[in-house]
């Protein structure tokens, strides 16, 4: 089959590979119709997420039709046309029961590995490092489902794949960024980055009924999908001071709710402080360049909620600890636990509460995979995002 | 992860030293005074005070060595140093007016104002005495950090052998399953393997015994009969390797209710004699630099079959949790 490899750091390929296996029972093989090019995607592309290895098959974000099924997957059948969640979760160990299918204890065999770089291991993700793994992911024609009876979500409406592609990772992401934001009537919400998740963020924070949403980024045309989105103010930090901007909007308070959907390849303006972070990541001295974080943590409003689903890998540096504690902020955070928004943001979709579809600005086969990463890299072309056809 | 409780020995003589620390403490904070006289110190308003401070230091010693904890000697160590430099100055400041800054480090050993001959003997008898205490904390302390790396397989391994060193793990993980069922799977000892990466066999071998056969490097393999000693249901197994093993062992896996209705603790322990000679190397290799990893490994294919019915196996890892994997993983894409 064709897949998409990660060849080193700004370096995938689209080569031909042998056809993923059944390796146990609970498994399913999908052959991929859609997948996507995520933005936690591309710090594997620029080579900040450690132990990826040469030949690592990518994507997080893919959905298709079930060709094969192990004989413990009963609700599955060949045929079925099926979403799959990027976190592969048991369904059976505690954090699973509990919902928290991204902590999922037992779907990451490389739990050793995570255990020495986080203290404990997260669930097994596909095509994202050894360190979650070891999983091919579905930039391919044909992907195997771990757990399928417990992950992937049939589609048995007459949808689009680009109508419920992203109920893989991106729309639940920014949907539980925007939960998490515990959102009650008056709430304003700023979020940090416009990209796919940010943008998702904006609409959920909308749908949960924020009176104000504020998209911050530095690209015009991110943040005209902003205000598309739902958001009803957006500031470009490249233009404005962020900080001055949010107390002048939320009138000294703050926002009740930050949302970082940027994650560690944060860009500040002012070049001294980019080029700081910069340097420390270059030399391995901080593994993330936290400028939205920070900003995030600082704009805040006294009490409020700091709710990060932009991706980090390991540490940062200059982490305004006293902002947070003596303001009583909370901080909540997570990789999506993505299987228990499923059915409901599909039954939105469904329902025409949103069209995901808003966010695509550019389809390829998937053998040009390579010039989407480098594209939606570069913010070329007004990339949002990229969806492959294998 | 591995174990730090500590052996007897060290225990005891953490306790006398308690005992010691206790009543230099007590008589200390009592009688100042005529702790002052007794070794050779005067009674100046300062040193009276120095010598309280210091009597309650002794009392904070004092409790965890009566606990028996050796590794508390190190503090006992500290405080002979200090009272030793202190004593020290007083003596090589004889006839000089003792300055601030001793009078501020010294302690047992509080400078003396007006020395006669006596109080000079009185002053080297207590140095000698707090040496010779010093000497006994500081070998308390040294063994209680050996004890740290080597007392558990005295505890549990046979005592017959010889062994240069042995490998002395443990390692622990809560499964989503009720203690009697998960008792149950591992009381399976046939089954032993399929979650154990190391083991190729266990097959019975008489009442209460059981031939094990574990994968050596280079197609080698090593065998020994082993016996339960302890089966207590839904709590504790307990084995150990009888005479004539390649490679003497032992272990125990204790189960416990998880709080809060989440399953059950399990706890295992194991300890490899490691003697020369192959088979000796050959368990040193097995394990590498990671046995603790390997153990946790065994542990966490255990909870996936328990929890899931399966090993969890990804192309980059396909024989599920192993450490030789991790330093060498395969590329996540599948193999022809």
């Amino acid at each position: 089959m064709r897949a998409t490899q990660w060849m080193g750091k700004d370096h995938v390929e689209v080569n031909e590979v042998p056809d993923p296996r059944l390796l146990n029972d609970r498994d399913a093989i999908v052959k991929v119709t859609s997948t996507a090019i995520c933005g936690s995607d591309l710090h594997l592309y620029d080579g900040f997420i450690p132990t990826m290895k040469k030949g690592d098959i990518l994507g997080h974000e893919f959905m298709g039709e079930v060709v094969e099924v192990g004989k413990g997957v009963g609700n599955l059948r060949v045929g079925d046309r099926v979403v799959v969640p990027f976190p592969i979760a048991c369904g059976a160990c505690t954090a699973c029961e509990r919902g928290l299918f991204s902590v999922c204890e037992n779907s990451n065999p490389n739990a050793g590995m995570a255990e020495k770089l986080w203290g404990h291991s997260p669930c097994g993700i596909y095509g994202y490092s050894h360190l979650v793994g070891g999983y091919p992911g579905g930039q391919a024609e044909y992907a195997r489902v771990p757990f399928a009876d417990v992950g992937p979500l049939k589609v048995e409406d007459d949808l689009t794949d680009e109508q419920v592609l992203f109920l893989t990772d991106i729309f639940p992401t920014g949907y539980m960024g925007a939960e998490m934001c515990d959102i009650s009537p008056g709430d304003v919400v700023a979020v940090w980055g416009a990209g796919p998740v940010g943008l998702f963020a904006v609409a959920s924070a909308k749908m949960l009924g924020a009176e104000r949403v504020i998209a911050i980024d530095r690209f015009g045309y991110r943040l005209d999908k902003a205000r598309e989105a739902g958001a009803t103010d957006v500031l470009n930090y490249e233009e404005v001071d962020v900080l001055d901007a949010l107390n002048e909007l939320t009138a000294g308070r703050g926002p009740d709710g930050c949302i970082d959907a940027a994650g560690l390849e944060a860009t500040h303006p002012t070049t001294a402080v980019d080029a700081y972070d910069r340097a420390k990541t270059a030399v391995m001295a901080e593994t993330e360049r936290p400028h939205a974080l920070r900003e995030a943590i600082m704009a805040c409003r006294n009490g409020g909620t700091v709710s990060i689903v932009g991706v980090y890998g390991g540490l940062m540096d200059k982490f305004p600890v006293g902002s947070l504690m003596n303001r009583s902020l909370t901080v909540r955070t997570g990789q999506a636990h993505v299987h228990r928004y499923l059915k409901p943001l599909y039954e939105k979709i469904r329902d025409g509460e949103i069209d995901p579809t808003f966010l695509i600005s550019h389809t390829l086969p998937l053998d040009r995979a390579p010039e989407g990463y480098r594209m939606f890299r570069d913010k070329e072309d007004n990339c949002t995002k990229v969806v492959l056809k294998p | 992860m591995s174990s730090s409780r500590a052996r007897p020995g060290p225990r005891r003589t953490a306790r006398v030293l308690g005992l010691v620390s206790t009543g230099l403490g007590v008589a200390m904070l009592r009688d100042p005074k005529g702790v002052a006289r007794f070794s050779g110190v005067d009674d100046s308003a300062t040193a009276l005070s120095m010598i309280t401070v210091v009597g309650a230091r002794e009392l904070l010693h004092a409790f965890p060595l009566l606990a028996g904890c050796p590794g508390w000697a190190w503090t006992r160590v500290a405080g002979d140093a200090m009272d030793l430099t202190a004593m020290g100055i007083a003596r090589s400041s004889r006839g000089i007016a003792r300055s601030s800054r001793g009078m501020a480090l010294s302690s047992r050993g509080i400078a003396l104002s007006s020395r006669s001959g006596e109080r000079e003997r009185r002053l080297r008898n207590a140095t000698l005495a707090v040496a010779g205490l010093a000497a006994l904390d500081l070998a308390t302390a040294v063994r209680s950090r050996r004890a740290g790396s080597r007392s558990a397989d005295r505890e549990l391994l046979p005592g017959s052998a010889p062994w240069k060193s042995a490998i002395d793990v443990s390692a622990a993980t809560t499964v989503n399953r009720p203690p009697q069922e998960v008792y149950a799977r591992w009381h399976d000892f046939t089954r032993l393997p399929e979650f154990m990466a190391h083991v190729r066999e266990v097959r019975p071998a008489g009442i209460g015994r059981w031939h094990w056969v574990a994968e050596a490097p280079g197609r080698r393999t090593v065998q020994w009969s082993a016996e339960v000693v302890e089966e207590t249901p839904g709590e504790r197994i307990r084995w150990r390797s009888l005479p004539g093993a390649d490679v003497e062992n032992a272990g125990v896996v204790e189960f416990r209710p998880a709080p809060g209705d989440q399953g059950t603790e399990v706890r295992v322990r194991l300890a490899y004699a490691q003697p020369g000679g192959k088979a000796g190397k050959a368990v040193a290799k097995l394990f590498g630099e990671a046995p603790e990893q390997q153990v946790r490994d065994d542990l966490a294919r255990f909870k996936q079959i328990l929890e899931t019915g399966q090993v969890v196996r990804s192309e980059g890892t396909p024989e599920g949790p192993l450490a030789r994997r991790m330093a060498k993983q395969q590329p996540a894409a599948p193999r022809s």
